[in-house]
């Protein structure tokens, strides 16, 4: 659907006639196929929805009294089916929505998925959610399908929509981590672009550990103490050898370092034998490419690990006070440097700005337990 | 019937005799020992088929309000005090007002420091549901 629905944006039809005419013809679909199947169905469904879409347009033009001004059906160009694809995902994460509803969009429109998966998976009534996508078809239906948009805009959507499925895993609700891989991989097959590669990658190496990161109720497990063994080895090399493939190419950006920093943890045995070092380094890439406070943060974490808890302070000490989780991150290093007041006090503060129940209830038993060593 | 059940922040106002120990302040044990009664709590209900929702709030927030035309929001805040916030709640969908109150009571039997049920008061309050124009009771 989404590719017919591309093919339409690229004849010139706007995003929500295109939709609309190709949901027309999937009903005709349905109710002529049982009888005469197609022997090209994705042929036969754009030249309906193409037909649809040229009725409503005149019809529409016509209540107005103006000339169609459609051009009649252009002849197929090699290789277009996937620009059309791209062109979409392009439209969906365009720089002028907001990013809520461009993910929204690109999950509907590119992933395919109905309006009630979508809201169940954000924990939105559906009406909200419809809504939303409709105010965003509305935003973006005066742009023409054929400007190429910003690959960065949709890579940082996609890498949004996996980070909200990251935490939960309700098993009601739509999988939006699957979901978000799902819809990289269709990209990545569209396009030799070395970032694309990085993102899947990421995702891939961080969604191999999913099973090991929470325990029973929805506990949460830190890296070091998870079960390396439940690590998924076959998402791990999948997500090594693209990740390889990407660096090959040597035009280094953030989701493949991302990604180089998630392949080094994969690649270590144990918590123990992770090469910190190596992993610092390609925090200096990251940092070099974002500059990002986010990215320094956790840099300190890795230095810490590398060159010792004081060092680890001290590369603390550049973050601001106002980066989410540098209480936690504090609380880990004063420990580590054997100042445990100062880490309790630390844990319980990182408690009390937590962003998630698991999270607070983690930190909450480290503030617990470290107090215990006091 | 439709019942939230809140939960204050140390147990509410006015409410003395709960144990105010910071959770923080338990032992490693009696901190999973509670989180795990909470659990159990809430897959109780859902099999039970009354679990509606479940929702915790952060202690950071603030007040706001409207300051006149053309002039931006009064905030009062980040709290100084968190003693009357409400810290979370869980949306039951019971039979009766007296199951509601059975476990809201249960829910405060949780336990806290050295295993003693910690007695937090928890407010219920009966949603707004009946169809309109019809006698509802909370029976």
């Amino acid at each position: 659907m989404p590719a017919v629905i591309a093919v339409l944006g690229r004849r010139g039809a706007d995003f929500a006639s295109a939709e609309d005419a190709v949901q027309e013809a999937l009903i005709r679909a349905l109710e002529t196929w049982e009888d005469d199947p197609p022997r090209d169905p994705k042929g036969w469904l754009v030249a309906v929805a193409w037909r649809k879409f040229l009725d409503a347009t005149r019809s529409d033009t016509s209540r107005r009294g103006r000339e169609v001004a459609v051009d009649a059906e252009p002849p197929p160009e090699p290789g277009a089916a996937t620009d059309d694809t791209l062109r979409l995902y392009f439209l969906c994460a365009h720089p002028t929505l907001p990013s809520s509803a461009a993910a929204a969009l690109t999950l509907r429109a590119v992933g395919g998925l109905t309006t009630r998966q979508i809201a169940a998976a954000y924990l939105v009534p559906e009406a909200t959610m419809a809504q939303r996508i409709s105010r965003a078809k509305k935003k973006i239906t005066g742009l023409p399908l054929d400007q190429p948009g910003d690959l960065a805009t949709v890579l940082r959507v996609l890498y949004l929509v996996f980070n909200e499925g990251y935490g939960g895993d309700s098993p009601d609700h739509t999988d939006l981590a699957a979901e978000a891989i799902r819809v990289t991989r269709q990209l990545a097959a569209l396009t030799d672009e070395p970032e694309v590669a990085g993102l899947l990658a990421l995702m891939l190496l961080h969604h191999a550990r999913r099973d090991s990161r929470t325990g029973p109720h929805g506990r949460l497990i830190p890296l070091a103490e998870q079960d390396r063994s439940r690590w998924d080895t076959a998402l791990i090399a999948e997500g090594v050898g693209i990740l390889q493939a990407a660096l090959a190419r040597d035009r280094l950006g953030e989701y493949q370092a991302q990604a180089a920093i998630a392949a080094l943890h994969a690649d270590a045995p144990s918590a123990a034998e992770t090469d910190w070092v190596q992993i610092v380094g390609w925090y200096d890439e990251l940092l070099a490419i974002t500059d990002s406070p986010v990215v320094r943060l956790n840099r300190a974490v890795a230095v810490g690990e590398a060159d010792g808890a004081g060092a680890g302070l001290a590369a603390l000490a550049a973050v601001g006070p106002d980066v989410p989780r540098r209480a936690a991150v504090a609380a880990h290093l004063h420990e580590r440097a054997g100042d445990l007041a100062q880490a309790a006090r630390l844990y319980a503060e990182a408690a009390g700005v937590a962003a998630s129940v698991p999270e607070r209830d983690h930190l909450t038993r480290e503030a617990a337990r470290v107090r215990q060593l006091l | 019937m439709r019942y939230l059940i809140l939960k204050h922040y140390q147990g509410g106002p006015g409410h003395p005799g709960m144990d105010y120990t910071p959770m923080d302040q338990w032992k490693p044990e009696e901190v999973d020992a509670h989180m795990q009664y909470m659990s159990d709590f809430a897959s109780r209900l859902q099999d039970t088929g009354e679990f509606v929702d479940s929702q915790a709030l952060s202690a950071e927030g603030a007040f706001v309000r409207f300051d006149g035309e053309g002039k931006p929001p009064v905030t009062d805040g980040p709290f100084a005090e968190t003693k009357d916030l409400i810290a979370g709640w869980m949306i039951i969908d019971v039979e009766s007002w007296d199951r509601a109150l059975e476990l809201a009571g249960e829910l405060s039997a949780a336990p806290g420091a050295g295993g003693r049920p910690i007695h937090e008061w928890l407010e219920v309050r009966p949603f707004l549901t009946g169809a309109p124009g019809k006698f509802v009771d909370h029976g």
